[in-house]
């Protein structure tokens, strides 16, 4: 089991042109951590819709590598959106589950990854070609090179351990968090757009 | 046969056109065949990506991200599907993005089905109670100019709008009982 800030911090060693967006709770606290970053785009909200906005963002912005990073409750709440990522299959979208088969945001309570559910054949199910489990920050190294490498799609998932580290928090206007990310990749014309 | 607008009516063409002219990028969508004709002409167009979500609240996702990187976007879907997308269009507000939608109504001018009535009567206040900005459009004058007042109040200040355009322009789907 994985230590989930190091899991992090290895995905995103030497970043360069990575954009990332985290789902709400502990992995937009994660990704704050490691650098809070005009290129991080952490949610507050929208529960399930992580993946999508990656994907949206990876179809905008072909060139460059798009990273989702969430965790086991997001992911099934939107678990469908693997098939409409399968389907489009933009080879710059690559996806990171950290596992911990807990809702940790609101009480530990136990997910179905706790209870036989495996995201990992949800995934393949749908139709996603490349597929990786993370259990060493080996791995996790591999992996970071796959996204840099836009070999995707590509769904990866490490189980972490369950355990509720110090909150690291990013801005928390979400208008800032949109407009800073614009900004970044089309320069200040996004405002004027 | 689903409700959907007779073979000959063109105006999912001169949608198509206001698409393009706002220079939209992706279109996400869950079918509904009163846009069959309006998806045909997305599908064929190779500047067009066309994302088919499992879910109606994926587009809504999808709209985000597609704004973060540049590219302008818009939401086809059934009036049902507006219930799936209640708690992401605060993706919406709490970011300030553009989110134009195109719902074409169930549950409303002459309908047939019980079972759509519940949700195509709450399509409109369930928009509103997420903050998207409204209009109908029920007659084939009315529905060009309002799908374009759509896209401009999504991208002139970045907010869920939607057209939702009535049973009485698309035609009710009788199951062979009229």
């Amino acid at each position: 089991m994985l230590d989930r800030r190091e899991l992090c911090a290895a995905v995103l060693k030497d970043r360069g042109d990575l954009l990332v967006v985290a789902g709400l709770g502990a992995s937009a606290w994660d990704i704050t951590a490691i650098g809070d970053t005009p290129a991080n785009f952490p949610l507050w909200g929208g529960m399930g819709g992580a993946v999508m906005i990656g994907l949206g963002l990876a179809l905008a912005q072909p060139d460059k590598p798009v990273l989702v990073i969430t965790g086991d409750g997001e992911m099934l709440m939107g678990v469908g959106a693997l098939a409409t990522i399968a389907h489009q299959a933009p080879r710059n979208l690559s996806i990171l589950v950290q596992d911990n088969e807990h809702y940790s945001e609101t009480g530990g309570q136990q997910t179905a990854t706790r209870h036989g559910t495996d995201l990992v054949v949800m995934a393949e199910g749908a139709g996603i070609k490349r597929t990786q489990r993370i259990a060493s920050l080996e791995d996790a190294a591999k992996f970071r090179d796959v996204v840099h490498a836009k070999g995707g799609p590509i769904f990866a998932l490490a189980k972490i351990e369950a355990k509720n580290l110090p909150l690291v928090l990013p801005p928390r206007e979400g208008a800032i968090l949109q407009a800073r990310m614009r900004e970044h990749l089309l320069g200040p014309s996004a405002h004027l757009a | 046969m689903e409700s959907a607008p007779a073979a000959t009516a063109d105006w999912p063409d001169r949608i198509y056109d206001l698409l393009k002219r706002y220079d939209i990028r992706q279109v996400a969508l869950v079918p509904d065949a009163g846009h069959a004709r309006l998806i045909r002409r997305c599908l064929a167009d190779n500047d067009l990506r066309v994302v088919t979500c499992t879910t109606e609240e994926e587009g809504v996702a999808l709209m985000q991200g597609a704004w973060l990187g540049g590219q302008r976007s818009i939401l086809l879907m059934q009036s049902s599907g507006v219930g799936n997308c209640i708690n992401m269009l605060s993706l919406g507000t709490i970011h300030r993005c553009p989110m134009p939608m195109l719902v074409t109504m169930r549950g409303d001018f002459g309908e047939f089905n019980p079972a759509q009535i519940p949700m195509g009567q709450a399509t409109q206040a369930t928009l509103e109670a997420m903050g998207t900005i409204v209009h109908r459009a029920d007659t084939e004058a009315d529905l060009l100019p309002t799908i374009e007042a759509t896209l401009k109040l999504a991208f002139n200040t970045f907010r869920p709008t939607a057209t939702l355009i009535g049973q009485r322009l698309l035609g009710a789907k009788t199951f062979g009982k009229d």
